[in-house]
């Protein structure tokens, strides 16, 4: 296992509370390892809600979700975090005192010391559109997220929204697809602009079809999709054709692979104290949304707080029988030198 | 006070009190009303309030904004009465209100 990486510190979730925990680890010289299954940091504050503002941060009467992320990694660059994006930590097991080893679904494999999970809300997944038997499909004809363009040379695909996902993959599956149908509830797209232009495009060249309605059945045989049963806007039902369903309708949270490994879990939340925010299992942590304990408000301002304690118990797992001495950053030249300003 | 009945996808009817200037969704959240979701906590930034107006509400209650139209394409089985329960403020003048809530906000 040449490839394992080893670290202090592994982080599960970028958003607002992982991202400040990479703070106050790095200022007791703790290097971190931040893993989310979004493409990008920031969490919910970066899927829900970039650009809206929040107003309970302190001492910033206004700021959006986008800008609050900026920040957070700003504050968090000194200590040179390494992000992995794009993969969901699947497993978690502890194989000693001040030894874990996680596992991606991306096939990264970590070897830390202390595990913080910041998973907020769980993982965010495609949301499964509830249509009778779409699971007999589902990894055969039937695909919420695209790993491999060329998997679908030549197939005949119906992909259905109206966000930038559903367009993004009609303008880029259509040169390659058998046939392509875009299928929509309304002749509105919520997608970017110039998406939407080339599409319609598309659509004006022949090259694919444009139609409205909503999905309402699916028929096929062992998992292979033939055709889609849809209603039109104005009531009329009507089948489309397709032997590949790609419905992209955002994102939603689920508490995931969280669930396995081994926690006290009390209603999708993990139960800490409020000393050291320690999970049940000595050396993993548990802060932000994901946590709970008596009196926990989900409020971004209680997640930094809790970041702040679990780093010192953190230093006395990883640095056993050393004393930790309490600085403040603004007179403190060590860690001034850390934060590279002094 | 306003009374609020959601009609969940079982026929089984539950009745809250809503106080003004909250919303639908968030009289729900606090009374556990299952089948609301709320992902996002009330930003009209997840689909996941979906429900749908009773008839005889539909006028009353007013016509969903732009930012909740776009939002509603990442909901399952919109209809005309359909709605983003974080969108309607709760007045008197939805005293009564019925809205039907789907089987999963998935």
């Amino acid at each position: 296992m040449s490839d394992e990486i080893k670290t202090d510190a592994v982080i599960i979730g970028a958003g607002p509370c992982g991202l400040f925990a990479i703070f106050e680890l790095g200022l007791l010289d703790i290097k971190c390892h931040v893993i989310d299954i979004l493409d990008r940091a920031g969490g919910q504050c970066a899927e829900l809600y970039p650009e809206k503002p929040i107003y309970d941060i302190p001492a910033l009467p206004i700021v959006t979700g986008a800008e609050l992320t900026g920040r957070l990694m700003e504050q968090a660059k000194p200590f040179h975090p390494q992000y992995h994006f794009n993969q969901m930590v699947t497993e978690l097991v502890k194989h000693g005192d001040n030894d874990f080893e996680l596992k991606t679904d991306g096939g990264l494999v970590f070897r830390s010391k202390i595990v913080v999970i910041a998973a907020g809300g769980g993982s965010f997944q495609p949301k499964k559109p509830p249509i009778p038997g779409i699971d007999a499909y589902e990894g055969t004809s039937v695909f919420y997220s695209i790993k491999k363009m060329e998997a679908f040379r030549g197939r005949d695909i119906l992909i259905v929204g109206g966000g930038d996902s559903a367009l993004d993959w009609v303008n880029n599956l259509t040169p390659i697809a058998g046939s392509m149908t875009l299928l929509h509830r309304r002749d509105e797209f919520r997608a970017a602009p110039d998406s939407v232009n080339k599409m319609r495009e598309l659509v004006a060249q022949g090259k694919m079809q444009l139609k409205l309605g909503q999905v309402t059945g699916l028929t096929g045989e062992g998992g292979n999709l033939q055709s889609v049963q849809v209603k039109g806007n104005d009531g009329a039902a009507y089948e489309i054709k397709a032997n590949t369903l790609l419905p992209f309708f955002g994102l939603t949270m689920k508490l995931g692979p969280v669930a396995n490994w081994g926690l006290n879990l009390d209603q999708n939340v993990i139960p800490v104290d409020t000393e050291k925010f320690e999970t049940s299992t000595p050396g993993i942590f548990a802060i932000g949304d994901i946590n709970h304990y008596p009196g926990k408000l989900k409020l971004i301002l209680s997640g930094f707080h809790e970041a702040a304690l679990l780093a010192q118990q953190a230093f006395r797992y990883i640095n056993p029988g050393e004393r930790l001495l309490f600085q403040y950053t603004t007179s403190s030249s060590s860690l001034q030198k850390k934060l590279g300003v002094n | 006070m306003a009374k609020i009945t959601f009609i969940l996808h079982n026929g089984v009817e539950q009745t809250v009190d809503g106080i003004p200037g909250m919303s639908v969704m968030e009289a729900a959240v606090k009374n556990m009303v299952p089948g609301i979701d709320a992902d996002c906590g009330g930003a009209c930034a997840c689909a996941t309030c979906h429900v749908y107006l009773q008839p005889e509400w539909q006028d009353k209650v007013g016509k969903r904004a732009a930012m909740e139209e776009d939002m509603l394409d990442f909901a399952f089985d919109v209809q005309d009465s359909s709605r983003l329960s974080c969108q309607i403020k709760i007045s008197d003048a939805i005293n009564g209100l019925r809205v039907r809530v789907p089987a999963k906000q998935f």
